[in-house]
């Protein structure tokens, strides 16, 4: 089985489009997962049905139960994140801020704060349109278990692969080089950068990178919007030369990627002869 | 006032509206920039200046002592994060899964897990006119961006700089980092398209902000692609729409270039006039 995962640093690159024409285009030899879990849009092209729905519950939260509560303060005190308050002479957490690691818990005298298990979002195993497996998710509000539920939703996708004898899985990863895009590099065979030729786009394609070598994974670039700036798009060409990433196609700024997202289909769907060429060429270029 | 400029999908244009929205300010204000998308910061690439401060930002993560540890093994089941491993005669700390919760530390039964300071990112000052500018830049590898968000902030609190406006570039998304950003500023304006991922990702954003009860202004970038679904979102629930910046190649351009909108599209620069009137209007309300 071979993951590819699809990131680019910066946002707004084209990332799920491209992750969708992949997916469109080789079909049932890929399950798809999305793992930009805190904006996932891939399902507004795939339009999945959901099969099954899981609750996904990762870390805790503490909870004081003030019947027994001394007022002792040693809770705040040690509290390194102003996780606790006192509201109308009782003590309570906040639980925006209380990031689960138990040391008030631990220390309280009396035993009256309980860790309680946090649910961090929801994770889909669905079939898309043309009937192959994808797994989504959702994240609860402001969740930080972010790279846990990448993880996850990773994990349900490879199971799926294997289970199904499918060899690929096509991974579209969130924008950024933290938790969530190491979770989605972590394990991966091939790693595809969506990047665009402004100095924002060069600049985090440059730090996406400096991560992804961490993990010795080999990588390929994909160029869009190419002809918006001549001199970037050369740049970024030399960028790749010199440090050995794959060019995987250059494509020029096309509004078939807003007409395609707005219709809720894939590029391969709004133009089978035109992105289909494009988009076989990069996949045998990763294969 | 703070004003947090966030989106729930990438690249929407909350760095184009936050290096332009505050420089243009700062023409006749006092402002304060901050770039708090610590993973990519792109704002420096728009604003220039002169260098005030650069620091290494740290964060304390335990440390173990081979000498006075005994090998109890209780750290490794307090530490919620899995940051402490035991092998056979010793303790492994994994700083970057370490929340910096002191528990382990301060409950060892022979302190052999001091902690000490481990590198975050690095943190930037610099100045240009009326306009006081921050960045921090989260190094590679180093998994949270929300205690260099939170240290970044601590220091500039501490600056006490006297502003009539505080521009804060906040990271994409609708998880820990941007909850962080949000949940300090006193006001968010949210940057989206007109295309389902926008409308999709920016329904998430509000359902984010509004869970923490703070006021929303919603502007609408590239205005021109996809269609008026986001509009009707806004209308159903109540959304002042701030400012709608048309889709223009020579906008793309400039961006690529790494140079400032404003001073070359009027159209542009009349968007931000409506933006600022009505964070006048709010501050006029509070």
């Amino acid at each position: 089985m071979k993951e590819i995962v699809i990131i680019s640093g910066k946002g707004g690159t084209g990332k799920t489009s491209v992750a969708a024409a992949l997916a469109t285009l080789v079909k049932n030899q890929a399950v798809v997962a999305d793992c930009d879990v805190d904006a996932p849009d891939l399902h507004l092209v795939l339009s999945p049905t959901i099969k099954k729905r899981e609750d996904f519950y990762s870390g805790v939260k503490a909870v004081i139960h003030t019947d027994k509560c001394t007022h002792c303060n040693l809770c705040k005190e040690k509290c390194r994140f102003d996780a606790i308050e006192i509201v109308e002479g009782k003590y309570r957490v906040i639980p925006l801020e209380c990031e689960g690691c138990g040391y008030c818990s631990y220390i309280c005298p009396v035993e009256t704060i309980e860790l309680v298990d946090e649910k961090v979002g929801e994770c889909y195993i669905s079939e898309t349109h043309y009937g192959s497996p994808m797994v989504h998710s959702q994240l609860g509000i402001g969740a930080d278990n972010s790279g846990k539920l990448v993880a996850k939703v990773k994990k349900e996708a490879k199971q799926l692969a294997t289970e199904k004898g499918i060899e690929y899985v096509i991974v579209d990863g969130s924008p950024g080089i933290g938790c969530p895009v190491i979770a989605s590099l972590s394990g991966a065979d091939y790693v595809v950068f969506v990047t665009e030729p402004t100095l924002s786009g060069l600049s985090d394609l440059k730090r996406v990178w400096e991560l992804t070598n961490k993990f010795q994974i080999p990588a390929g670039c994909i160029i869009n919007k190419a002809d918006l700036n001549q001199e970037v798009n050369n740049s970024i060409e030399e960028f790749l030369q010199v440090e050995g990433i794959d060019r995987l196609a250059t494509i020029n700024y096309d509004t078939d990627f807003q007409s395609a997202i707005t219709s809720g289909i894939s590029l391969i769907e709004h133009d089978r002869t035109k992105w289909g060429k494009v988009f076989s060429e990069i996949w045998n270029k990763i294969n | 006032m703070k004003i947090a400029i966030a989106s729930g999908k990438g690249g929407t244009g909350k760095t184009t509206l936050s290096a332009n929205l505050a420089h243009y300010a700062a023409q006749t204000k006092n402002i304060t920039l901050v770039d708090l998308d610590v993973e990519e910061p792109n704002n420096n690439i728009f604003i220039q200046g002169n260098e005030i401060e650069k620091l290494d930002v740290f964060r304390p993560v335990p440390v173990w002592n081979k000498d006075a540890c005994i090998l109890c093994g209780k750290c490794t089941k307090w530490c919620k994060f899995s940051a402490l491993l035991q092998l056979i005669d010793e303790i492994l700390v994994l700083p970057e899964l370490c929340h910096s919760c002191y528990a382990c530390s301060e409950l060892c039964p022979v302190n052999a897990l001091p902690m000490q300071d481990w590198p975050l990112g690095v943190y930037n000052h610099l100045k240009e006119g009326n306009l006081d500018f921050f960045y921090s830049k989260l190094n590679i590898g180093v998994e949270q961006a929300v205690p260099l968000i939170a240290k970044t902030l601590k220091n500039i609190e501490e600056l006490e700089l006297d502003k009539e406006l505080e521009i804060w570039d906040s990271p994409p998304g609708t998880s820990c980092s941007m909850l962080e950003v949000v949940k300090n500023a006193d006001f968010v304006i949210l940057v989206s398209e007109p295309t389902p991922f926008g409308l999709f990702d920016l329904t998430l954003a509000v359902e984010s902000v509004r869970h923490i009860n703070k006021p929303v202004g919603i502007v609408v970038n590239r205005y021109g692609i996809g269609n008026d679904e986001i509009f009707k979102y806004c209308e159903k629930e109540g959304l002042p729409i701030w400012a709608t910046i048309p889709n223009k190649r020579e906008i793309a351009v400039l961006y690529s270039k790494g140079e400032l909108i404003y001073p070359h599209i009027p159209e542009f620069r009349a968007e931000l006039d409506k933006i600022l009137d009505n964070i006048e209007k709010i501050r006029g309300e509070q």
